[in-house]
């Protein structure tokens, strides 16, 4: 069992986060906006805080220096790897991931080390292929097939 | 040098302005705000980019690899933390500055390697405290890596070096007087036959550890003496 910080309770977070409490870890999700937590799942069994991930204070008293993970998933790439290395360079938090939109500043961060996606590129060629299939049946199928990759 | 400036706000206007009238610099400004870009372009042409100064494309364009500063002053401290990595770590950009907006990042920001940091709260501080009776340093600046700080403080009426040459003041080591504002408003560097003045604000860059010193050597009252 890890104790699991998320920072962002969108539907990226939320979807992490109702993962994260199936398979039994202790998980606590950060959102500035209480609206955002309807996302999370009925029966999530984890703890909401309202606050904001790159405020020192706050993330002390959610204990961050006791944790094991911190993911970092709001809308802001600039916010995310803010507060990834404030959890790995200033709490030494073991296991940091972000997601970052922007490419370049992706794999910036990665050589820094670290550890983050960048879902824009395969968006970007998923859209392309539904868009290149024959009909909308075909579109259809490929679209299954990749929900079948992500295990969903 | 090639200073260029991330944020158009007040904050990075007048700062674009004061290093143009400089005369030395050639200066950019970066900013996301297409209103804001058409206004500076207004009072200050050619010196403003549309664009948003995290990216690497914008900071490419803007002759980033070239610049010898970059100076990040938005409202927001991920923003500046942002800009001043990138142009860190893909141009090489030797000195970079943040301002901060919330003064508990000023940590974070010196360990993520930011050069130096400015917290806009330590300067209005500055004025609140000079208006206060208690004499203290303000801190203004820290410079990384260096164990330096640049201090303000006013010389009060009954201190000890009142009409008294700079050349005179026994300071601390590593201290240095830097700038001297008189009443007037005139800024100078000091030379040694500079006359100090009650009520004159001076700038000096200090250690940590020596600023209780200095503080006793610029305002404290005479030393009593027996006759």
């Amino acid at each position: 069992m890890k104790k699991v910080v998320i920072m962002g309770c969108g539907r990226v977070g939320a979807a992490l986060a109702a993962d994260m409490d199936a398979d039994g870890h202790q998980v606590l999700v950060l959102d500035t906006d209480p609206a955002a937590f309807r996302f999370l799942p009925e029966g999530f069994r984890g703890t909401t805080v309202v606050g904001n991930g790159i405020d020192l204070d706050v993330l002390r008293r959610l204990g961050i220096e006791g944790m094991d993970v911190f993911v970092s998933a709001t809308r802001g790439d600039n916010r995310n790897v803010m507060a990834a290395q404030i959890a790995k360079h200033i709490f030494g938090v073991p296991v940091v991931a972000s997601r970052v939109f922007d490419p370049i500043r992706e794999e910036m961060y990665r050589n820094m080390g670290l550890r983050t996606i960048n879902p824009t590129r395969v968006q970007a060629r998923r859209l392309k292929k539904i868009i290149e299939a024959p009909d909308d049946d075909a579109a259809n199928v490929i679209a299954h097939e990749f929900l079948a990759q992500d295990g969903a | 040098m090639y200073m260029i400036i991330v944020g158009g706000g007040k904050v990075g206007l007048q700062l674009a302005k004061d290093l143009l009238a400089d005369g030395m610099h050639e200066v950019l400004i970066i900013e996301q705000d297409a209103e804001k870009v058409t206004e500076i372009g207004q009072d200050l042409p050619d010196v403003v980019m549309l664009g948003d100064g995290c990216e690497a494309t914008v900071l490419e364009k803007a002759g980033c690899a070239r610049a010898n500063m970059l100076i990040a002053v938005t409202g927001d401290d991920e923003d500046n933390l942002v800009s001043c990595q990138v142009a860190k770590q893909r141009f090489n950009v030797p000195r970079t500055v943040a301002r901060i907006n919330n003064p508990k990042n000023d940590e974070i920001f010196r360990k993520l390697e930011v050069d130096i940091t400015v917290s806009a709260t330590s300067a209005i501080m500055a004025h609140i405290e000079q208006e206060l009776p208690t004499h203290h340093l303000i801190p203004l600046m820290k410079l990384k890596g260096s164990g330096l700080e640049v201090v303000g403080l006013r010389i009060p009426e009954d201190s000890r070096v009142v009409g008294q040459p700079v050349r005179s003041i026994m300071l601390p080591y590593q201290s240095i007087i830097a700038l001297v504002v008189g009443e007037d408003g005139q800024a100078k560097v000091p030379t040694g036959d500079t006359i100090l003045h009650a009520g004159d604000e001076v700038m000096a860059v200090t250690a940590h550890e020596t600023e209780e010193s200095l503080r006793e050597a610029l305002m404290a009252p005479p030393v009593a003496r027996a006759f």
